[in-house]
């Protein structure tokens, strides 16, 4: 399978010389095409900061980052913008939905900041509609909205560009259990049916076991990885715990 | 001292968000300096008494309009702090968390104003100080004085009177932020933000018809005030008016919802790049500004009638005096006074003097007139009471009277000999006419008259005086006048053939003429000798003629234009600044809302460029959307105070307009970009 993601030796310090804080430190690993990776990690672990890296909002200390080949920390001014549209899909744990656009026109306005022609645009939003279950929300403003609604409003916003890799930054830290199960079926059936390259951080394990495959950070590290091959995901969520178990009190709270 | 310091440096933290503040403040008040300090500008003047009179009144006037002023400006201040005061509910929602007393909270906002208030009137009066300087040169421009001797003046009174008026204003915002403090509700002030405001589409079927009924309103206030204006007498006047303002308030309203359809529907301009966002964004604030900006709309129509009118008054009115007074000097004397007529304030000696005439009351005193003259005519006006308007209006006059309720109706006629009046028409270089000898004819300038006369004559009615019955030579009024005046005030002298008149119905001797005299300083010589010999004969016994000189009548165009020219350019301003502070603070107050859909806009991978345009593109729509009806508006209000103000002339009307735009483009276009650089600024920080 070829490499969507591949962050070579990354680092990223804080602070000054005196005080130095290593967020994440010389990190590498690799993630496939198709592939639904999970990040979990205690407040503190670098997982927020290896995303805003992978996303470019932030940038490395040193490091590579390829995304399909090319060295996304090369990238400057509106080429990071360009990559940013075409190459990445973002959903974020507070939805960062416009709230004077309706559902239609949010995911419309990804479409709309590429120059897709007005005529493609309704198309393609019918079909992520349905595939994310949200046709009847379309001419619903934000504020009309559930939480697991506007969620998946978002992921379609992320995926309707068809980009190599969502991004997802806690898609489920501001929802209840019952959206976040919704919502992860979703991107389940996201992963395999249309073969779509998920990058999640979380630090619930619940969440996590949707995934096809887990890295756990600690202060920056890996600490431990774990695939679920062919286990159930009841079998896999076990598995997840156990990690959890050994990382230590740290990530009680996400129990 | 805590809290001294914390003031500080809130202030230093959020200057950015006080530069349009600080900067309305700043020109308020330098503004206010600046005509406040005109008197003192003028005393240096090289002017005559006449003149000076006139800037007394002048100053006394403007004096009153800075007390409407100041409370425009008061209000402006107020309703801005109140805006910087919700922006900062969050802060204000920590320090009490914190623990801090609404007490402490109040004091740190006092001692901001404070700050805020020292600094703005420092600068704003050394701005107002250097600018009132250029202002004495346009003054002694207006007043076609000689600017011999410059020099730098400070005016106490006007920096006294600004203070202590500011001053008020900012006690006065410091207790409305004690107030507003002291109500709210730490809850309140920690979800502020989080309130979204609900969107309601108006239903467009809804709006279609209120726009097209409110453009039908709006039309006809149009016609009314224009075409229609015959129609209006000074009860009615209100009509159009209030039609005008509730009709720009449905226009706005129904536009919102309605624009917002309409590029809807037009998909391919909707979903083009950030389109939809921006239109959004218009649509979900306007829905929440109609009012604020209809205020804003009827505020820049005013600001540019009074604008481009008072600048035309003054220049029309110097550009007529030629034709206006096209002598040096008339004489009038009231003849045939009889005892009957103390009654009409006339004197007894006045009464017993009224057998002679100019030339012999002249030469009572030692004065020989025509000495001084190098050209003159006398003439005789005549009275009758069996020729008064209503007399000349004839079968018209119930017609007429429905519509000019107020008119002097028993108003004897001027009767003038044809041959007199072709011997000043002569002097003055204007046309002569010729009667046969049962004809008459009138001579106006004053357009409204001359419109209801025009009525009466193409009635061909007759008028009949001193046993003789005559028609009209011509269908309509004559352009003609007798009298120097300033302005179009010749409501109608009729002329009639010489031997028709009775001399018993002597009423006015006038004698008209030019001085002999090589150059103006002369000519001021023989006025001022004249105008001393009235006086010293008039303090004894009241008969000296009445004096119309071409100078003085200058001297009061002169005053009465600067006047109007200045008390427009005052107001104008300060509604112009007013309006655009209003727009500004309110762009910018919504800035924090933006910060957040702009982030996102951002994240989903917008580019600068992209959002900077948007940026743009929104302000750009909020300030020129109120504009663009103003000036419509003004299209047609201009042509109104047109019609009002008809006696001054219109001519310089392009100028005007011209210089009008210029001071919309100046200020309001600089309020604009002010707030696109602060609202760039505050997008950029993250």
């Amino acid at each position: 399978m070829e490499n969507i993601l591949k962050v070579e030796k990354v680092e990223k310090y804080y602070g000054n010389k005196s005080s130095l804080t290593k967020a994440i430190d010389n990190l590498s690993f690799v993630v496939d095409q198709g592939e639904f990776v999970a990040i979990m990690g205690a407040s503190g672990s670098g997982k927020t900061t290896l995303l805003n890296v992978i996303s470019t909002i932030d940038r490395v200390t040193s490091g590579h980052i390829y995304v399909e080949g090319k060295d996304i920390t090369e990238l400057k001014g509106n080429q990071l913008n360009q990559f940013r549209r075409e190459s990445l899909g973002f959903i974020f744990q507070d939805f960062n939905l416009l709230d004077t656009l309706t559902a239609y026109e949010n995911i419309a306005l990804a479409l709309s900041i590429q120059n897709v022609p007005a005529k493609t645009i309704d198309k393609k939003i019918q079909v992520v509609a349905r595939q994310l279950g949200i046709q009847d929300v379309l001419n619903k403003y934000p504020y009309q909205m559930s939480g697991g609604q506007k969620q998946r409003v978002a992921s379609a916003r992320a995926i309707i560009t068809n980009p190599k890799l969502v991004l997802a930054d806690e898609p489920t830290g501001a929802l209840d259990s019952k959206s976040s199960k919704m919502l992860l079926e979703r991107f389940h059936y996201l992963n395999t049916e249309l073969n779509t390259t998920i990058l999640m951080v979380t630090h619930d394990a619940f969440s996590a076991s949707y995934a096809t495959r887990v890295i756990f950070l600690k202060d920056g590290k890996i600490f431990s990885e774990i695939c679920k091959g062919n286990h159930t995901r009841k079998e896999f969520f076990d598995q997840i715990i156990d990690v959890v178990t050994i990382l230590g009190g740290d990530l009680n709270d996400a129990l | 001292m805590m809290l001294f310091k914390l003031s500080l440096q809130n202030i230093k933290k959020s200057v950015r968000d006080y530069a349009v503040y600080f900067f309305t403040l700043i020109l308020g008040v330098s503004i206010f300096y600046v005509f406040n300090s005109i008197e003192s500008q003028t005393v240096l003047l090289d002017v005559t008494s006449a003149t000076y009179d006139i800037i007394k009144l002048m100053t006394n006037m403007l004096s009153g309009v800075s007390v409407f002023v100041s409370c425009i400006l008061g209000f402006l201040i107020i309703y801005a702090s109140r805006f910087l005061i919700k922006r900062r509910n969050k802060e204000f929602a920590i320090y009490l968390t914190l623990g801090m007393s609404k007490r402490k909270i109040s004091l740190i906002l006092f001692f901001e104003t404070l700050l805020i208030g020292i600094l703005s009137l420092v600068v704003g009066l050394g701005i107002g100080v250097v600018c009132s300087q250029g202002m004495s040169i346009l003054v002694a421009n207006l007043f076609e004085a000689d600017m011999t001797r410059f020099q730098f003046i400070f005016s106490t009174s006007a920096c006294l009177k600004t203070l202590i008026y500011f001053g008020i204003t900012y006690v006065l915002v410091m207790i409305f932020n004690t107030i507003s403090i002291s109500k709210c509700k730490l809850i309140d002030l920690l979800h502020y933000n989080k309130k979204s405001e609900k969107i309601k589409l108006k239903n467009p079927f809804l709006c279609t018809i209120v726009f097209i009924i409110s453009c039908i309103v709006l039309g006809y206030a149009y016609y009314l005030v224009t075409s229609g204006f015959i129609h209006l007498d000074a009860d009615s006047i209100y009509i159009p008016i209030v039609m005008g303002v509730i009709s720009t308030f449905l226009i706005f309203w129904s536009i919102s919802g309605l624009l917002l359809k309409v590029c809807m529907s037009m998909k391919r301009v909707y979903y083009k790049g950030l389109n939809s966002f921006i239109l959004r964004q218009f649509s979900s604030k306007i829905n929440t500004t109609v009012f604020s900006m209809s205020i804003i709309c009827l505020m820049l129509f005013v600001t540019i009638c009074v604008l481009s009118s008072s600048l035309s008054i003054k220049n029309s009115m110097t550009a007529n005096f030629e034709q206006l007074a096209p002598a040096d000097i008339m004489l009038t004397k009231r003849m045939n006074l009889d005892l009957s007529d103390l009654e009409q304030g006339y004197t007894l000696e006045q009464i017993e003097l009224s057998d002679q005439n100019i030339l012999d009351t002249l030469a009572m005193f030692d004065y020989d007139l025509l000495d001084h003259l190098e050209e003159s005519v006398e003439f005789n006006i005549y009275q009758t009471s069996e020729l008064t308007l209503k007399d000349t209006l004839g079968s018209k006059l119930e017609q007429i009277q429905k519509q000019y309720a107020f008119l002097a109706y028993n108003q004897c006629e001027d009767i003038m000999k044809i041959g007199d009046y072709n011997h000043v028409a002569r002097l003055y270089g204007n046309e002569e006419y010729t009667l046969a000898e049962n004809e008459y004819l009138i001579v106006a300038d004053f357009d409204s008259m001359i419109t209801l006369r025009n009525m009466a004559l193409e009635a061909n009615e007759t008028i009949s005086l001193f046993g003789q019955t005559l028609v009209p030579k011509y269908q309509r009024c004559q352009n003609g006048i007798v009298e120097l005046s300033g302005s179009h005030i010749n409501a109608g002298i009729i002329l009639v053939p010489d031997d028709v008149v009775d001399e018993q119905y002597l009423a006015y001797n006038s004698v008209v003429g030019n001085y002999r005299a090589k150059d103006k300083k002369e000519k001021q010589t023989i006025e001022a000798e004249l105008f001393q010999l009235q006086q010293e004969v008039n303090r004894k016994k009241y008969v000296f003629p009445s004096l119309s000189t071409k100078l003085s009548i200058l001297e009061a165009g002169i005053g009465l234009g600067a006047l109007i020219t200045f008390i427009g350019l005052y107001l104008g301003i300060i509604f112009l600044i007013s309006s655009a502070a209003i727009l500004a603070l309110k762009e910018l107050s919504e800035a924090a809302d933006n910060r957040e859909r702009f982030t996102i806009l951002r994240r989903i991978g917008a580019d600068e460029k992209m959002i900077q345009q948007a940026l743009f593109v929104q302000i750009g729509i909020f300030f020129l959307f109120p504009l663009f009806l103003a000036i419509i508006h003004s299209i047609f209000g201009i042509q109104f105070c047109n019609i009002i103000l008809e006696t001054f002339g219109t001519k310089g009307l392009i100028p005007s307009i011209l210089m009008t735009a210029i001071f919309l483009v100046v200020i309001y276009g600089g309020y604009f970009l002010l707030t696109y650089f602060c609202s760039k600024s505050m997008m950029r920080e993250r």
